[in-house]
């Protein structure tokens, strides 16, 4: 079923592994059932920050789950062929996050057993409706297309014919599950901080920095663990993505900055203060915005500079300072500081209880499970795929259209496993034009 | 059937556990004769029949909250011409006991108390009455 | 099955069409209304609102003689940690009340008047627009904003849209800071928002809401606004009203007469 036995043997370590994952989830869920009773009284949330870490990893997480089509598109809408290996690990990354997305939601909501209230009965005016409809469809695309897709490669056939246009329709669809993010600020009357247009764009470009650097650590981490190698040529490609969406990033930011300060209207101003420089003070919020930041420059300087961007040792640094800047950046000021100062003036600190960031951790945790779990069986099913047709890849162990070529003509179709059959009448999507 | 030893012993176990109420209210010498209900005693008639109210009463009271709370027409009109205010407390409070009455009945046939009373306020509490 | 880029392209711009310009925007349209003066959508047969006379509010200093009533009559915890307060109706100084007032010259006793706040009522109340579940929504036959405790599941959306704070969250079971509840009004549960539903349970019944009955001086007026023959139209067509942050176009419902 799905692949799953795969994932129940593995080595001593990936046991470890998994056993302190499922250990810390344990207890991450007992302090929630503990949530549940007290209340979320338990966490620093209060009447003037009424959303805190939850949200906040919500919002990042979905930008996490969008930014797979940075791999979705060059392979299968540009027949990038050196992205084979990491656009599976990409989708499933997807999954995971949209999953976590969920999780927080759930979390934060103070009556979670009326849950389903949101479809018994549906608002369309609320755009919290929309987000559920966005999420949900995401993530049910993202499971079919990852589980088809591991199946053909494990059986080495090409794709399902039908699975194309469900592929084409992920694309449009994870750029709008950002939108929609965004959209659920962006409409308040009353939160200047989030007011602001180029808000859904900030969250795309963000996200499509934060993912793919998060992808990239994943895979390398991949790499030094299992061998598993998705090649230079992905590497490289991917951390232009990162590099030029950062770039975008940093300059949405700076109209941000401009139009506030330059305007000097206080509405504007004020958030922005609190975010980067903090009330007479340091505070915990400053500090993040500072080191947000700093982070984002610190990140960009050798992403900027292609010799740096290609060695390995210096992108593991610049993805790292990326997804963390990005991550302090959305994750935790953009709900905080727009909650503070409130409509009525009022600064309110907001520090995450120990409870919360447990809970907020233990979701962590099972994605990092998801994922370990994703990327074990794609990476099982891989190796014996490799082991039964003994392949040629590509020196840089991308899948090559060398050997795929060699078993696809077993099969009967000029095209490698995983990837669309040229259709009889000869037009492929190259062909075409 | 060298499997013979499991699947009998599984069976028994499931038995066993499927029946684990039966035996814990035989253990304890439960009582399990329904709870003799007490009636108002300075109201005769409920706000529908007895048989309707047995089998139906907690879907008078979502009917009771969706038109109150959500359609503003807070009375209702009996089956006798009767009115009585859409209320839980203030109409079947006023009679029963919520107690000796609806938690009695609750009790026995293992309907978890509903989270109603997380809300609404029993007026015998307000009255001083022991908890 | 190959599709050209091109084709993808415009095949994707439909599906962006079918999504969000159908059904969303068509929502979106209903829920938003109309913001502007001469738009679609007719206002509540009645609106009730409210006019807060400041200047006979500020005969008693440190009166809070409305607050406590809207407290008893709607088993509203006294919670001590502000950081989990419940509040319906509450006393603000002015310049926060009106952000646009200058105070700073202002001799410092009249700087400290306190002005009642509470819920808006407003026109086009973000918190509905925003709510996903319709626990709250705008009463068509008389504008109150209402709130059903049975629907809200606490996603606290609809705190983030107020922009005047006036809603609330249950952070804690509040049972365990009300010494001896009102029979005759609900508390709320744990996990649920609240605010001011303008007393619909008295206004229902007849009566006046209990923050209005409870004033000493008579500072509050309660009334249909779209009667044009009602008090309140009368107190408003001959003196100087302030409404609380008017250019968000939520169009609020309590009136403070300065």
């Amino acid at each position: 079923m799905f692949l799953f036995e795969k994932a129940l043997e593995g080595s001593r370590r990936y046991q470890l592994w998994v056993a302190g994952l499922v250990a810390f989830i344990g207890v991450a869920f007992v302090v929630y059932l503990h949530q549940l009773r007290y209340g979320l009284g338990i966490t620093g949330m209060s009447r003037n920050v009424s959303w805190g870490l939850y949200i906040g990893q919500f919002t990042f997480l979905v930008g996490i789950a969008a930014s797979a089509v940075m791999v979705v598109i060059p392979y299968y809408l540009h027949n990038r062929r050196e992205f084979g290996r990491m656009t599976i690990l990409g989708e499933s990354l997807a999954v995971a996050a949209v999953t976590m997305c969920l999780a927080f939601i759930l979390i934060d909501m103070g009556s979670p057993t009326r849950a389903l209230n949101v479809i018994l009965y549906p608002q369309f005016h609320s755009i919290m409706f929309w987000d559920m409809v966005s999420l949900s469809g995401y993530l049910f695309l993202n499971a079919i297309i990852t589980v088809n897709a591991l199946h053909a490669e494990q059986q080495n056939l090409p794709l399902a014919g039908w699975l194309s246009p469900v592929i084409r329709l992920s694309i449009p669809w994870a750029i709008s599950i950002h939108t929609v993010t965004a959209f659920l600020y962006c409409g308040l009357p009353g939160r200047m901080f989030w007011r602001t247009a180029v808000l859904a764009p900030r969250f795309l470009a963000s996200a499509f920095a934060a993912g793919p650097a998060l992808l990239i650590l994943l895979c390398l981490l991949a790499r030094k663990l299992t061998g598993y190698d998705v090649g230079k040529k992905a590497i490289d490609g991917l951390a232009v993505v990162v590099t030029y969406a950062m770039l975008a990033n940093v300059f949405l930011l700076m109209m941000e900055l401009f139009t506030a300060f330059y305007s000097h209207v206080p509405e504007l101003t004020e958030h922005l203060k609190l975010m980067y420089l903090g009330q007479g003070g340091p505070t915990l919020l400053g500090v993040f915005g500072q080191v947000s930041l700093l982070l984002m420059f610190a990140a960009l300087a050798p992403l900027l500079v292609p010799r740096l961007r290609r060695s390995e040792r210096w992108l593991t640094i610049a993805c790292a300072a990326v997804f963390t800047s990005l991550w302090m950046d959305k994750g935790v000021c953009l709900v905080v500081c727009g909650f503070s100062p409130s409509p009525l003036g009022a600064v309110t600190s907001y520090v995450p209880t120990l409870p919360e960031v447990t809970i907020t951790l233990g979701v962590w945790a099972a994605g990092a499970l998801m994922i370990t779990v994703f990327y074990k069986i794609a990476i099982a099913v891989n190796a014996e795929e490799g082991a039964e047709h003994s392949p040629t890849y590509e020196p840089g162990g991308a899948r090559g259209p060398v050997g795929s070529a060699a078993h696809a003509s077993q099969a009967g179709v000029l095209s490698s496993p995983g990837q669309f059959p040229a259709s009889g009448d000869g037009t492929s999507g190259r062909d075409r034009r | 059937m060298r499997d013979k030893f499991w699947i009998l012993g599984g069976l028994l176990l499931f038995v066993g556990v499927a029946t684990l109420p039966t035996w814990r209210d035989w253990e304890t010498h439960a009582n399990t004769r329904p709870p003799a209900l007490v009636l108002p005693a300075h109201a005769k008639q409920c706000v529908a029949p007895l048989d309707f109210m047995r089998g139906s009463h907690m879907q008078l009271l979502l009917d009771w909250r969706q038109s109150a709370v959500r359609e503003n027409n807070p009375t209702y009109v009996a089956y006798d011409g009767k009115t009585y205010p859409k209320s839980l407390t203030k109409t079947c409070l006023s009679c029963h006991d919520k107690r000796e009455f609806c938690d009695r009945c609750h009790d026995y046939v293992g309907a978890r108390t509903p989270y109603c009373w997380n809300c609404h306020v029993d007026p015998a509490l307000g009255k001083g009455a022991a908890r | 099955m190959k599709i050209t880029r091109k084709e993808f392209l415009k095949l994707s711009g439909a599906g962006l069409v079918l999504v969000f310009g159908g059904r969303e925007l068509a929502a979106l349209d209903r829920a938003a209304g109309a913001t502007f003066p001469g738009g679609a959508k007719p206002r509540p047969r009645k609106q009730w609102a409210m006019i807060v006379d400041t200047a006979k509010c500020a005969k008693e200093p440190g009166c809070t003689r409305c607050i406590e009533a809207c407290d008893a009559a709607h088993n509203i915890p006294a919670i001590p940690d502000k950081a989990h307060e419940i509040q319906w109706i509450w006393n603000e100084p002015a310049d926060v009340v009106f952000d646009e007032s200058d105070v700073q010259y202002l001799d410092a006793a009249r700087r400290d008047e306190q002005i009642p706040v509470l819920c808006n009522h407003c026109d086009q109340p973000p918190c509905v627009r925003v709510c996903p579940t319709g626990a709250t929504w705008k009463r068509e036959e008389d504008g109150i904003v209402m709130m059903d405790w049975h629907r809200c599941i606490g996603c606290r959306y609809c705190m983030a849209a107020c922009p005047y704070g006036a809603r609330s969250f249950n952070w804690v079971d509040p049972r365990a800071y009300l010494a001896n509840p009102n029979p005759d009004f609900p508390t709320r549960t744990l996990g649920v928002v609240e605010k001011c539903t303008f007393c619909s349970e008295r206004v229902v019944a007849g009566k006046l809401p209990a923050c209005v009955e409870a004033c000493p001086e008579k500072a509050l007026l309660f009334g249909d606004v779209n009667d044009p023959h009602s008090e309140v139209r009368e107190v408003l067509s001959e003196s100087y009203v302030l409404r609380r942050k008017p250019e968000l176009g939520t169009g609020p419902n309590i009136y403070y007469r300065i």
